[in-house]
């Protein structure tokens, strides 16, 4: 067994205790943050109609869940998210890997990339519908367009970055572009590709609620929607709420596993 | 006599880019012995890295030969260690082994045998980061050394070393090179280092690069590179050389 010195456990404690303090003030703002807002309301000191309240909103998703709508209004935006980041993730490897892998094509469509990527795709939104029709598939095409082009962007540029000593280093066994591409690009861009995941993963949660708001009969961004139009401000703050979870859920499975791939290999 | 295994003749090679083309070498010619080993200096800029480039097929020449004897094989060791910091220390010196196609139990035995004898074995299940700069040099030769060349080209194989591991790894890269029983080519900007290791240096003019001279080395009671320095020829090769780089004089 392995004895720390008592400066390295000193070190630890400090690290532990930084730790609890971390956790007891998170604590501490959510916790003071909700009875604050509470008790504001409950006295009515802000307008209750209009700011909600913690207390209202949790009656406002057991409500939801008792009669089957919380889950389904749930599954379907995470089934638009998942479904939009996972073509968006496909083709954003395949086309960084084409342009990768031929200079011609690359410098071919360059300004392309960038005007799609710069355009503000919710101008778009109206033109979708004409197009698409009122359908889970313009929230899908939505969401598409808003994360595909910076998926393709970030992981492209992760690729050319890569240092040109390795390839040298390939190319002197006489490598052939499939093998630097396996060997080389591929693991040295791990780090990259799971950032461009997380900015997907946002992007693909922004684009379904933007699709949604406009077009959806169900989901999340149809509930706050439905919500505010019949001035339901519980139902827009729930639905916010619940938001805010799913996304924070999906960053955490993004980080488990970049930390799952690390250890992996060191 | 030692048979003629490479023979470099009228090397040209003039680099292109959009604003102008810079002639890096005009007129090199050399030959190199089985078991030689030779070294080049040149001022830097010259194309001392351009000539290994061509050597190892990673450059076209623009004109001259490159006479190779049959089935003789060229490995080539860069400046920068490159190893992949994702790989442990074995699977890096099997890169070379996996794109050639040639891994099985013996090629790779021969690593496992190559790290065991150069004091890496215990270390063959680490990763790049946790190995010194020597270290990382000698797995860097190591996985040069796996895929059996005849020929090793090292472009400047120390420079990214300070100088008391330089000598400790001239040493070692020396002794790795003549115990495999290879021949090498090696550049570098140190004479120090070119005379105590080399059998023959070949010095460069500057760009657009001739061979300027050749040296055979011939030292009395010659052994490993760190006691070649104490030679009494030493001083006078190194007077010699140092004169044909000085441009000034
Ligand atoms: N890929 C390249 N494209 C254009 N010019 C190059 C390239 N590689 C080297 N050169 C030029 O050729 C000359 C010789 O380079 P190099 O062989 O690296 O010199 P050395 O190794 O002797 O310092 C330099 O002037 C350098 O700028
Ligand atoms: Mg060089």
């Amino acid at each position: 067994m392995y004895t720390y010195s008592k400066e390295h456990k000193e070190y630890l404690k400090k690290l532990k205790k930084e730790k609890i303090i971390v956790f007891i003030f998170r604590f501490l703002i959510i916790f003071i943050f909700l009875i604050g807002w509470e008790l504001l309301s409950k006295y009515n000191i802000i307008n209750n109609f209009l700011s909600s309240s913690p207390s209202n909103v949790l009656k406002t998703a057991i409500n939801l869940f008792a009669d089957g709508s919380l889950f389904k209004h749930i599954g379907i935006t995470l089934y638009e998210v998942i479904l939009s980041f996972v073509v968006a993730t496909a083709v954003g490897l395949i086309i960084a890997t084409i342009l990768w892998s031929n200079k011609t094509i690359s410098k071919i469509v360059d300004p392309y990339l960038t005007i799609l990527n710069s355009l503000p795709k919710v101008a778009l939104g109206p033109l979708i519908i004409i197009w698409v029709g009122a359908s889970i598939n313009s929230i899908i095409f939505m969401a598409l367009l808003i994360n595909t082009f910076i998926t393709i962007i970030n992981i492209y540029n992760g690729f050319i970055a890569t240092n040109k000593n390795y390839i040298t280093l390939l190319k002197s066994f006489r490598a052939t572009k499939r093998q630097i591409f396996f060997k080389l690009i591929l693991p040295s861009n791990y780090i990259t590709i799971i950032n461009a995941l997380k900015i997907n993963i946002s992007m693909s949660l922004i684009g379904v609620i933007m699709g949604e708001l406009l077009v959806s009969k169900n989901g999340l961004g149809y509930l706050i929607m439905y919500g505010s139009q019949v001035f339901n401000i519980d139902l827009v703050i729930t639905g916010v709420v619940i938001l805010g979870i799913i996304s924070y859920f999906m960053y955490f499975i993004i980080e488990k596993i970049e930390i799952y791939v690390r250890n992996k290999r060191s | 006599m030692k048979d003629t295994i490479l023979n470099v003749k009228g090397l040209k090679k003039i680099y292109h880019d959009r604003k102008s083309e810079i002639e890096a070498l005009e007129d090199i010619n050399f030959t190199v012995n089985e078991k030689d080993f030779i070294s080049i200096v040149g001022p830097s800029g010259c194309g001392k890295s351009t000539i290994l480039s061509i050597l190892a097929m990673l450059e076209e020449k623009s004109g001259g030969e490159v006479i190779l004897k049959d089935n003789i094989s060229i490995g080539y060791m860069l400046q920068n260690d490159s190893l992949f910091s994702w790989r442990t220390i074995l699977d890096n010196c099997l890169i070379g082994l996996e794109i050639t196609g040639k891994l099985n139990k013996e090629s790779k035995n021969y690593v496992l045998k190559l790290l065991k004898t150069y004091g890496l074995y215990d270390f063959k299940d680490k990763y790049p980061s946790s190995l010194s700069g020597g270290m990382r040099q000698r797995v860097a030769l190591i996985r040069t050394l796996a895929i059996k060349p005849d020929i090793l080209l090292l472009d400047e194989p120390m420079s990214a070393l300070d100088y008391q591991s330089r000598l400790a790894i001239s040493d070692d890269i020396y002794k790795i090179i003549k115990n495999e029983g290879k021949t090498a080519i090696m550049v570098t900007h140190d004479i120090a280092e070119a005379i105590s290791m080399s059998d023959k240096i070949i010095v460069l003019s500057k760009r657009p690069s001739k061979v300027k001279k050749i040296y055979d080395i011939k030292l009395s009671n010659k052994s490993t590179p760190i006691n070649n320095r104490k030679c009494k020829e030493f001083s006078k090769y190194y007077d010699m050389i140092w004169r044909d780089l000085d441009v000034h004089i």
